[in-house]
């Protein structure tokens, strides 16, 4: 109920905005729905504002929430432009499903990184670290995303990790890993980017690590294709992708 | 009043009436019977009955100290006792994390001396619940020693029983029903204690996670587990209740 009413509260905003500003010469203007996985949140603002500032005629409205509901209001006819999913199976509903001009494409990756504390005073090097007993290891639970990926990397690995507590969430973890009461806990680089100087990551070699990878496409029933075209060029472009850098993205 | 009277109780009634709508009787006896189950009963019935006899050692005196000495900032004191009534848990965990984490205020000293680690341990979890749970023997006992007559304290006293003689024969024996209900009421608290728990000692299966956290998690995958161990809850907490039922209600 909630999310419909804020779609058509989205809607008339886009309406508004389409209706009253002229396209340019170059063709681009008016409102672009972007609707964008929740942990593109942080990048995607400033994609936004910098998609804007090349092209003040356009207004771009992001509408983030988890990709599988995205998905769905998108199915349900949501009038948006783009959508930028964090996984390829929801992306690959809509195109099943008719919803996506042109073959998507990926435009960033989100690596498993350990989170350490700063400082690192646990000493972690790797995951086999994570077997050590004396040290204060937690992991997301086993039903949560992150920690679905992270007992993947560890079997990878190879490594019994020592667990000392299934957290309920990323931020649970990440919270505890800032405050130094674990010494390393397996989340999403793009977390760890987040939580700021407090935590440090360190990479997990490509052979180990599971990666989640991001398409972007224009939807089939754009209102406004061709300014929708130019915004996924944006992301693609070399300034788009040291922007998703800037918040622990890796390039495709 | 009648009409009223049963709304209130099909307000108390109905989730119960709902959660046994969900059982499923078949799996029970397996269900019940996996080790998640029996782990997270037996580490909520020593937590909930360790912080039980925590608050009566620590709570009695300090009942004591509020009901009958007078000192400046009394109301202070018991304004901070009550405070983990008031504050949810989770606020609590936090506090406590803060202040008895590894790097914790007292923490860390305490590390350092006795190599004793709060968080993610079993202590950690009895810290917690005592925490949520104490006010409430603190503020029933210390309206007892309010509402007694002192009287019969005074009386001994002039018949030549020494101070210890009159508290051990004369008080306590007259706050007795108050005394029980509050320990049934603080433990009941801990018993169903959750978010200060999942903040401060974290959740793994047989050193942290209690019953409530052990329902939280499974509700994410397992929804048959979760309802029998809320069944598990419900009838422990039932039986507890029912057991000391007519002091319980002669104290209130």
């Amino acid at each position: 109920m909630r999310v419909r009413l804020a779609w058509g509260l989205v809607s008339l905003i886009v309406c508004a905005c389409t209706g009253s500003s002229d396209p340019t010469e170059t063709g681009l203007g008016g409102g672009v729905l972007v609707s964008a996985a929740a942990s593109l949140t942080d990048a995607f603002a400033e994609m936004e504002s910098a998609f804007e500032d090349a092209h003040p005629d356009v207004d771009v409205v992001l509408n983030l929430g988890p990709s599988s509901g995205l998905r769905e209001q998108i199915l349900e006819g949501a009038p948006a432009d783009v959508f930028a999913s964090a996984n390829s199976s929801n992306m690959g509903q809509l195109v099943e499903a008719g919803e996506v001009a042109g073959e998507p494409q990926i435009f960033a990756r989100n690596l498993l990184q350990i989170a350490v504390p700063a400082g690192n005073p646990g000493g972690v090097a790797g995951l086999h670290d994570f077997a050590r007993e004396e040290l204060l290891i937690g992991l997301c639970a086993e039903d949560v995303p992150c920690g679905e990926f992270g007992r993947e990397a560890l079997a990878k690995a190879g490594v019994t990790a020592a667990i000392d507590t299934n957290e309920a969430d990323v931020r649970a973890l990440l919270t505890k890993i800032e405050e130094g009461e674990l010494d390393a806990g397996l989340t999403y680089a793009t977390d760890v980017a987040s939580a700021g100087e407090a935590v440090e990551g360190i990479d997990i070699p490509e052979n180990q690590n599971v990666v989640a990878e991001y398409p972007i496409a224009v939807l089939a029933n754009a209102p406004n294709p061709q300014t929708a075209a130019a915004f996924v060029d944006f992301v693609l472009s070399a300034h788009g992708q040291a922007i998703l850098t800037s918040y622990g993205f890796t390039a495709p | 009043m009648v009409v009223l009277g049963c709304l209130g109780l099909a307000l108390f009634m109905l989730p119960f009436i709902g959660l046994l709508g969900r059982i499923p009787w078949t799996a029970l006896p397996d269900l019940l019977g996996s080790e998640v189950v029996i782990d997270a009963l037996r580490l909520s019935l020593v937590s909930s009955v360790s912080a039980t006899v925590i608050s009566l050692v620590l709570g009695i005196p300090l009942a004591w100290l509020l009901a009958r000495v007078e000192f400046p900032g009394r109301s202070i004191v018991r304004g901070i006792v009550t405070l983990p009534l008031v504050l949810p848990p989770v606020v609590g965990g936090a506090a406590l994390l803060f202040a008895l984490g590894r790097r914790g205020l007292i923490g860390e000293p305490l590390g350092e001396l006795t190599g004793l680690i709060l968080p993610f341990s079993t202590w950690g979890v009895i810290v917690a619940s005592t925490f949520v749970a104490m006010p409430f023997l603190v503020l029933t006992v210390e309206g007892a020693l309010r509402n007694m007559d002192r009287r019969y304290e005074g009386v001994a006293a002039t018949l030549g029983a020494k101070r210890w003689t009159v508290v051990r024969r004369v008080t306590l024996p007259m706050i007795a029903p108050s005394l029980v209900a509050g320990a049934v009421l603080t433990w009941a608290r801990a018993f169903g204690e959750f978010g200060a728990t999942i903040t401060f000692a974290g959740n793994l299966q047989g050193r942290t996670q209690t019953l409530p956290l052990a329902v939280f998690v499974a509700l994410e995958s397992e929804r048959d587990t979760a309802v029998a161990i809320s069944l598990v809850m419900v009838l422990v907490s039932l039986a507890v209740l029912i057991a000391l039922r007519d002091r319980w209600w002669r104290a209130l």
